[in-house]
């Protein structure tokens, strides 16, 4: 057994934080927070000059070949710094879709620009009737002609405004039990029938709700078979739930020891030396290293060749319940002065706790929520028998 | 990384799964109640060089790592062993890293069988050591008493305490003490046996959770309600979920913490007491779910979950509650060099 990463991705983590401290500015920082908005292009490009938006992937496909130790190293340090990956993110989840189930003309006319940094795809799963019950969508997707019409909502879609494309899942034959009638679509975004709500939410993150009006596609937009969207949307949810966990958790707690150990000005000995801040700042250093350790078990696992299944949702649910927890602990702790918001000159380390007491609620959603993460676990891990 | 034992620590686990298997049954562990200790599974462990194990060679032992103790410990607590093998373990580890001739002399004594020695976890008040793990049982108590390293004879008197997880704790009289080692190397020494202690309980905490968890996941199949097994209940499935999700993330915590003795010493202290804490409520979690989902059979002394359930909450408490363990990291943390 042998708990480090290795050289290679330490390596490798070295020049990820040496990028962050160079590219990832305080007016950056302070751009996001402004906007709401976790996609920047500023970042985006900068990234891009780096090959680090798809560095797992191999060489002839624009990629490093880069293994997964290393690569969950590089999601570690950029979810820690707090970056504005999502529309990276998204975009590389779809290109992975496509890389696996696309087909020949696809991958050609996809993927250089998803790495070069040319297209944004923002993701269109989730409706207003249908969230964790995925397969529930409504949205219609009908036959015309050589292409397809579209017809319906889709909410959360973030990024959409500053997307090319939402890769979306339409219901394609009402007819057919529930995860048979689907199939996934690349919608292009610039295009009549479009339109594109803001939405805002808890953390000051602006997503969207978007509405698609007779909005045309071609057949070559589609991806996968028709009536076989499930099965991509199976691919997709499996990269989803492989990656680095606890970095936000982390920096809320550096932040919080910050505070803890920083002299009065009062004179007074800093709260450091209380029994029970001590205790609060452990307890939480505990879950995020069991947070970091369940992630890459993850990435250990596909490192030699298996799939993380049960696990991926144990690191998803352990992780977003563990900082749901410290965020409200923290706030505790801090006594009124909690409750000073991020952006007020005031506020306590700005705001670390109060952001995160925010920022946490959504990640017990996105991604399956965590009750979605306990059926898993009850049933693919310990074999328990499903509700009737 | 690896995550997987290595063909060695595979051996060791299945060996000790298997001699805890047919030596620690839970007939054995009932008959063993309330004093905690069954001879003839120590002389079977003892016989194994599970105390040799723990020492290097150049002390007279086989030099075993710390990881390697704790996939025996994990074992000890999957069948709750009653024989004090990781207070064994931790006093010889720490008599073998005191170079004067008292220690040297009863580490020889530990070696041939002679002596069992165990570790106090807590200061001495007044003229007693009080709750010293396995003090019913063994023959001297190492302490520290200020700066000085002390083994303590138990001959001066000791009183055994009846307790929640029927373990061999005594209140042990510091009447007879030999001088180990003075200055502020005792005090490192102990303070680096007390980590050993805690990852090492930690470990056999997750065993415990596990096996806890394995039979409450057994019970819910089985047992219908409302005309359905009960755990297609999702109020059941879900308290389950979240022990499983506990145990697993507490076990690749403590091992890591074992690992790290050996292989990132820096963050040793830090990372056996967050293991510690963390596993001293996962093992709970999981033993009290369990329990509870019996129903009124959990609570029958008859049904086994309760013998995990009482050792759950037993075992750390002989140290602290999880926030002294959680404390004590953080203060690791915050010292200079720690990882």
């Amino acid at each position: 057994m042998d708990f480090s990463l290795g050289e290679r991705s330490d390596t490798f983590r070295e020049e990820v934080r040496s990028f962050l401290d160079e590219v990832f500015t305080d007016e950056m920082r302070e751009r996001i927070h402004r906007t709401g908005v976790h996609h920047d292009r500023e970042f985006h490009r900068a990234m891009v000059a780096r090959g680090w938006l798809a560095p797992g992937w191999p060489e002839e496909l624009g990629g490093q070949g880069r293994d997964p130790l290393e690569m969950i190293a590089l999601a570690e340090e950029l979810q820690r710094a707090g970056a504005p990956t999502y529309g990276v993110s998204t975009t590389l989840m779809v290109a992975n879709i496509i890389r696996h189930v696309g087909t020949e003309q696809q991958r050609q006319r996809f993927l250089p620009p998803a790495l070069r940094g040319d297209i944004i795809i923002a993701l269109g799963f989730s409706e207003p009737e249908a969230g964790s019950d995925v397969a529930a969508a409504q949205t219609r997707a009908m036959r015309d002609g050589d292409g397809w019409v579209i017809n319906g909502q889709k909410m959360f879609t973030t990024n959409a405004q500053v997307a090319d494309y939402a890769f979306m899942l339409t219901r394609t034959n009402p007819d057919a039990p529930k995860h048979r009638g689907l199939t996934t679509f690349l919608v292009p975004l610039d295009q009549p029938g479009v339109e594109i709500r803001p939405i805002h939410t808890l953390s000051g993150e602006r997503t969207n709700l978007t509405f698609y009006t007779d909005v045309r596609v071609d057949d070559s937009l589609r991806v996968g078979d028709v009536d076989g969207g499930w099965k991509v949307m199976t691919v997709g949810l499996t990269f989803e739930r492989s990656g680095a966990q606890g970095g936000e958790s982390i920096r809320m707690l550096e932040a919080m020891e910050r505070w803890a150990a920083a002299p009065r000005p009062t004179g007074r000995p800093p709260p450091i030396g209380e029994e029970r801040v001590k205790a609060r700042l452990g307890r939480a250093a505990a879950e995020n290293e069991v947070s970091v350790l369940m992630a890459r078990r993850c990435a250990w696992l596909e490192h030699s060749g298996q799939l993380p299944g049960v696990e991926g949702s144990m690191a998803k649910l352990f992780a977003s319940e563990a900082i749901t927890r410290q965020s409200a602990e923290f706030l505790d702790m801090l006594g009124p002065d909690g409750i000073r918001s991020q952006g007020d000159p005031t506020a306590v380390e700005g705001g670390a706790a109060d952001y995160g007491f925010r920022f946490a609620l959504g990640t017990t959603t996105y991604g399956g929520t965590s009750e979605v993460q306990r059926n898993i676990i009850a049933q693919r891990g310990l074999g328990l028998p499903r509700p009737r | 990384m690896d995550l997987s034992p290595t063909d060695e620590q595979r051996a060791l686990i299945d060996s000790y799964g298997a001699l805890y298997a047919k030596e620690s049954t839970t007939a054995r562990v009932r008959a063993a109640e309330p004093d905690g200790f069954d001879p003839a599974l120590w002389a079977v462990l003892v016989g194994t060089g599970v105390i040799e194990m723990s020492v290097e060679e150049a002390s007279g032992g086989w030099g075993g790592s710390l990881l390697d103790l704790a996939l025996v410990a994990e074992q000890q607590g999957r069948h709750l062993a009653p024989a004090p093998v990781i207070e064994a373990q931790v006093a010889a580890r720490l008599l073998s890293r005191v170079p004067t001739r008292p220690a040297t002399s009863l580490l020889g004594r530990v070696l041939t069988g002679d002596a069992l020695v165990t570790l106090a976890l807590h200061r001495r008040t007044g003229g007693e050591l009080p709750l010293v793990p396995a003090g019913s049982v063994a023959n001297a108590v190492l302490c520290l008493d200020g700066d000085r390293l002390l083994a303590v004879d138990v001959a001066g008197g000791r009183r055994g305490v009846a307790n929640l997880g029927c373990l061999p704790v005594a209140d042990v009289e510091a009447g007879d003490v030999s001088v180990l080692l003075e200055g502020a190397a005792a005090a490192a020494v102990y303070e680096e046996a007390i980590d050993e202690w805690l990852a090492l309980t930690a470990c056999a905490l997750c065993g415990l959770g596990s096996r806890a968890l394995e039979i409450g996941v057994d019970y819910v199949k089985e047992r219908h309600a409302f005309g359905v097994p009960i755990g297609s209940f999702q109020a059941v499935a879900h308290g389950l979920a979240d022990a499983a999700t506990a145990v697993e993330g507490g076990t690749l915590l403590a091992r890591e913490a074992a690992w790290s003795s050996g292989a990132d010493h820096r963050r040793f202290r830090q990372l056996a007491s967050l293991a510690f804490g963390f596993t001293t409520e996962a093992a709970r979690q999981s033993s009290y779910r369990s329990l509870h989902y019996h129903g009124g059979y959990g609570f029958m002394l008859e049904h086994d979950i309760q013998l995990y359930f009482r050792r759950a909450k037993a075992w750390p408490a002989q140290f602290a509650e999880p926030d002294v363990a959680f404390a004590r990291a953080e203060a690791a943390r915050l010292s200079p060099g720690a990882g």
